[in-house]
């Protein structure tokens, strides 16, 4: 039997995370009410996404307290566990890439990595600079008008309406035009929370001593160039786009990478 | 050195390349955020700051329309939950996707008391300041989400049918609507029993727009933007002691010519003798 054990947590993660947002509109429940734009947990603690303040700062509005606190609560909580934690355990977009990416690998779609030349896995973070560039000048907070993750979300919480396109496009997108197209190369918020998490302390650590080289890791590794390490050197995989999904941990038959807590000393 | 001097083509022409599609993305991004702003015709909840700075404070977060949905007045008997007032704008609503609206002859605002939609809000788009009356306490009544508007050509009540139905479904009752007694002359011994929506008072709610009987509601709120007109700082109203005191530093220019002489007698504003 295969182990698959990161794979369920972070499903049973987002199934739970999206069904408390749902009851909170469905049941009135108030354990986690809102979007993750802005939400409460147990009806008290403010949480906000921080790229999502940072672009309505820019729009030109002065912030409520309770979304500026919140994306602090956020900022603080991911710089801890992994920035990108939030693309692997909470995003409910990545269910929608991973399937994409799990049946290319079915219909033998997925061939080596196309190296595209203005389509790189950098390009994210152009393309968050430019919403808070566009944030400022058209004066509405830019990638909040056609994010398909809260587009998916209030989706789930309120109804898609039409809004399910977007969703259908990702998976095409990402099944049949670029391999991890939206998650490892355009997708902004995934960007910001790389560069919030970029010194986290939770990392994947690789044993170089019990690798056998079978790549399995790099293979369902969505980011794998952050596992430039393997085989080769026992160190942590410390580049900040990995999602610390631990599809790695779980395909690793020889106990060569497992989660640990970063050092900072070499 | 060729190979360097090649170097350096190649960086010059990617750099050019990069800013010029960074460029077309940005033109094209803020060419779609800006066509999606532009959907004037949408009612927002309670407190909801101006359009233009509603969209921007407004974070989506849906937080108005769920305390909407789930306030206590909202069950049924059973204890289930009656569809609520806001929505959450989706694809092919045609409004900015995310945002809160209502549509009145859905589910218009019922105006709690204790207005639960608007301390809910995190950002600041809906303006809990705004609402709250001399004694600081929040008061649904000061909300301006939109203003009734009376189409009277469609309007029964001015065909001389007696209806008040708007009349009676409006929360603030004979404030907000008045009815105003007319002769009918066509019948000579009827009365016609006008609705006049007072836009000081009128709050947007749209109950009256639900309720109205006509096939199409001959009586609907548009947002206040789209239901006034301004008659410009210009004018000043000289009976008005407040308005004329803009103009209190203003001197009178009188031009005097042989035609003057020959000028009628202003004998409505002046005391003339004849």
């Amino acid at each position: 039997m295969r182990n698959i054990k990161y794979l369920l947590l972070r499903r049973m993660t987002q199934f739970i995370l999206l069904f408390l947002y749902f009851g909170a509109n469905a049941y009135g429940w108030h354990m986690l009410e809102g979007t993750f734009g802005a939400s409460r947990l147990f009806g008290v603690v403010p949480l906000a996404d921080p790229y999502t303040a940072v672009q309505v700062l820019a729009s030109g509005f002065i912030l409520g307290a309770d979304v500026l606190l919140g994306a602090l609560i956020i900022t603080v909580f991911y710089m801890v566990v992994g920035g990108r934690a939030f693309c692997s355990w909470v995003c409910p977009i990545n269910m929608v890439t991973d399937l994409a990416n799990w049946l290319r690998r079915r219909l033998k779609l997925d061939k080596e990595e196309v190296n595209y030349r203005f389509l790189k896995r950098r390009t994210r973070y152009w393309i968050m600079v430019l919403g808070i560039v566009v944030s400022a000048v058209v004066g509405v907070a830019a990638f909040e008008v056609l994010s398909p993750i809260t587009i998916m979300q209030r989706g789930i919480v309120f109804g898609f309406g039409a809004g399910v396109s977007v969703i259908i496009a990702i998976f095409l997108f990402d099944l049949f035009g670029v391999k991890n197209g939206w998650c490892g190369h355009l997708c902004p918020l995934g960007a910001a929370y790389a560069l919030i998490g970029s010194k986290s302390l939770i990392r994947v650590e690789h044993n170089h001593e019990n690798c056998t080289n079978c790549m399995d890791c790099k293979v369902v590794c969505p980011e794998n160039q952050v596992l430039h390490m393997i085989n080769k050197k026992s160190i942590s995989v410390t580049d900040a786009e990995c999602t610390n999904c631990g599809r790695c941990v779980d395909v690793c038959n020889d106990d060569a990478l497992g989660f640990s807590i970063r050092k900072f000393t070499k | 050195m060729p190979n360097s001097n090649n170097n350096r083509r190649k960086f010059f022409a990617t750099t050019l390349q990069s800013v010029g599609l960074t460029a077309l993305g940005g033109l094209l991004w803020s060419g779609y955020s800006d066509e999606v702003k532009a959907s004037p015709l949408v009612l927002r909840p309670p407190g909801a700051l101006q359009e233009e700075d509603f969209l921007k404070a407004c974070i989506k977060c849906g937080l108005c329309a769920e305390a909407c949905v789930n306030r206590d007045s909202n069950k049924n008997r059973d204890g289930s939950n009656r569809e609520g007032t806001l929505k959450m704008a989706k694809g092919g609503d045609h409004k900015m996707i995310g945002t809160p609206f209502f549509v009145p002859t859905e589910v218009p605002c019922y105006m709690c008391d204790d207005v639960p939609c608007v301390p809910v809000c995190p950002s600041g788009a809906l303006d809990m300041p705004s609402l709250l009356n001399e004694k600081k306490e929040l008061d649904i009544n000061k909300s301006r989400m939109g203003l009734a508007v009376v189409h009277k050509e469609s309007c029964i009540a001015f065909w001389g049918i007696q209806c008040d139905a708007c009349y009676r479904a409006c929360p603030l009752l004979d404030e907000a609507i008045s009815l105003e007694y007319q002769k009918n002359e066509r019948t000579g011994k009827h009365a016609f029993l006008l609705p006049i929506v007072h836009s000081d008072i009128c709050t947007g709610c749209g109950l009256c727009e639900q309720a109205c009987v006509t096939e199409k509601p001959a009586i609907f709120v548009l947002p206040i933007e789209n239901s006034t007109g301004r008659a410009g700082s210009h004018y000043v109203k000289g009976w008005d002691k407040k308005d004329q005191e803009r103009v209190a530093d203003a001197k009178e220019i009188k031009t005097k010519n042989e035609r003057s002489e020959k000028e009628a007698a202003d004998y409505l504003n002046m005391e003339v003798e004849y």
